[in-house]
């Protein structure tokens, strides 16, 4: 069967920059996909060009195995974008149906609007939404065609606990109902929560591609800094379950997913520290453990 | 494909009616300048035994005036303003033809100018007592609409090259002192000498004598002549607008 998206070495460079290299990946029909990385890595490179909105500079995006320029390819997917804007002095309910006309089989209008929690705004112009309801208006936008393909960008910026909450379970709705779904994300815990698949990406390249599970096991979670008075020997950290270890002098900086016996064993060999620090890895951390350092 | 085009063009016409500034604007400044130039001597004769009055002039050029400002001003700022909002970047992943997008903006901006139109007819019968036949303020209203072409591509050219809040500035630095060229406000033969040599070949000159050709005021060229200048002016500015197009979205959609 045809993939629903798929990229075929997939190269895009901005200038002398490459942003995303040497790319391929597809997405099967029906799956929900998340794209994972940090700020930069090449994810909204990579969902303009299955949208068609940027030329690949060598290689192909293709969705359901077509040009997505063309307008009978657009009209099987519904996209919601990081930057991009609409009419502000139109309604809700008004930009809704200026949407729905641009496809075959669209969602009736009401549906729309509810999927997206919207019924309270339906009759305010965009200009007057706050910053997580114009994003669930964008939501509402891209699915008001009923597509087969969702691309969502980001999709959870600037929406408050709630609106969160209530925005991934449309999602999974859509999911179940045998849509694909696209969605990149810096947080590891969404694409968790959500993605039967993920994709990370880092600096062009697409750098793990499994199960949630099989990307968390893989990522290390903790990272563990102190000072030591004596310079420490790399020899006196040997076999500890860390991904990576950093050995500056006296500062000692260890990514790992399992700190407790990374302590106690540090404590077992006596090793000197001071301002010992324990804490959750932000994403970039992370990466950097995945990637092996630099 | 016939709801696409309805749905758009109705988005069209709700935010366009949505900005009362730019309504008052294009709907009223005409009527001022007519009071201005046309209200004095409405009813005497332009020029000795003439047919035709200082009222049905003046408010032939205001006419021509409008119609190409509405265009010029429509275009210019409603895609300087997407462009500043990126809402073109929506678009573009959306499933809209190009063809259906512009083709509700032209219905709108003619619907638009003929509401002004209209307006500015009825202001001029009542207040100056301009009285033509209907078939003459027809006629008017139909070369004008057609003869706008042109001032479309200027607009498109405007809203691909200049940004949000510089628009109105530009646009107006631009069509304004054009409009003075070209003898709507003042005649020609009452203009400097170097800009009356230069009138002729503006392109408001020969869009505004199809209006005065129309209400009987003998032109210096033939209406086939003035459609031609218009045309070369057409290919010229879609020509500019295209450049712009492609300049624009080379640096955002390559």
């Amino acid at each position: 069967m045809t993939p629903a998206i798929q990229l075929i070495e997939a190269t895009k460079k901005y200038g002398s920059f490459e942003a995303l290299k040497s790319v391929s990946f597809a997405i099967e029909a029906g799956s929900l996909v998340a794209m994972l990385g940090p700020n930069g890595a090449g994810k909204t490179t990579s969902i303009n060009l299955m949208l068609g909105l940027r030329r690949p500079t060598s290689g192909r995006a293709l969705i359901f195995g077509e040009d997505p320029r063309r307008i009978a390819t657009r009209q099987r997917f519904g996209a919601m974008l990081q930057e991009s804007g609409v009419p502000q002095l139109l309604k809700v309910t008004e930009l809704v149906q200026m949407f729905r006309s641009y496809y075959p089989k669209p969602l009736p209008t009401d549906l729309v609007i509810k999927l997206a929690g919207l019924e309270e705004k339906a009759n305010t112009q965009v200009k007057d939404l706050s910053g997580g309801q114009t994003q669930r208006l964008y939501f509402a936008l891209a699915i008001c065609g009923d597509p087969e393909i969702l691309f969502l960008d980001e999709p959870t910026v600037g929406m408050d606990v709630e609106g969160r909450r209530a925005f991934l379970s449309a999602i999974r709705d859509f999911s179940a109902k045998g849509k694909t779904i696209l969605l990149t994300t810096h947080y590891l815990e969404e694409a968790d929560e959500l993605a039967q698949r993920v994709l990370v990406i880092d600096r062009g390249n697409v750098i793990a591609d499994g199960s949630p599970q099989e990307i968390k096991s893989r990522v290390a979670g903790s990272k563990i800094s102190f000072t030591s008075s004596a310079p420490v020997d790399a020899a006196a950290l040997k076999d500890l379950p860390v991904s990576t270890s950093d050995v500056a002098d006296h500062r000692v900086t260890l990514m790992t997913n399992d700190p407790q016996t990374v302590l106690r064993e540090l404590f077992r060999r006596n090793i000197d520290m001071s301002n010992l620090e324990v804490r959750g890895a932000d994403l970039e951390e992370a990466f950097l453990s995945l990637t092996g350092g630099h | 494909m016939a709801r696409i085009f309805l749905m758009q063009t109705r988005a069209e016409m709700l935010k366009f009616w949505r900005v009362p500034a730019f309504g008052f604007f294009s709907l009223g400044m005409p009527l001022i300048i007519f009071a201005f130039f046309g209200l004095r001597q409405a009813t005497q004769p332009l020029y000795p035994h003439a047919a035709i009055t200082v009222g049905m002039y003046v408010m032939a050029s205001m006419a021509a005036y409008t119609v190409g400002n509405v265009m010029v001003f429509s275009f210019g700022m409603a895609l300087a303003i997407e462009r500043g909002q990126k809402q073109d970047v929506l678009l573009r992943a959306s499933p809209l033809p190009p063809s259906i997008y512009v083709l509700a903006k032209v219905v709108n901006a003619a619907v638009f100018a003929l509401v002004a139109l209209v307006v500015l007819f009825l202001f001029a019968h009542f207040a100056a007592s301009v009285n033509l036949g209907l078939d003459t303020w027809a006629t008017l209203a139909g070369r004008l609409l057609l003869g706008s072409i042109p001032f479309i591509g200027l607009g498109l050219g405007f809203g691909y090259l200049v940004g949000p809040n510089a628009a109105p500035a530009v646009i107006n630095f631009v069509y304004l002192p054009i409009a003075f060229a070209s003898g709507i406000f003042i005649p020609v033969n009452q203009l400097p000498d170097f800009i009356r040599g230069l009138a002729p070949y503006l392109p408001l000159h020969p869009f505004v004598e199809l209006g005065w050709n129309a209400i009987g005021f003998p032109t210096d060229r033939s209406v086939s002549t003035d459609i031609l200048y218009l045309l070369v002016y057409a290919v010229g500015f879609f020509a500019l607008a295209v450049w712009a197009y492609r300049r624009d979205t080379a640096a955002k959609f390559a």
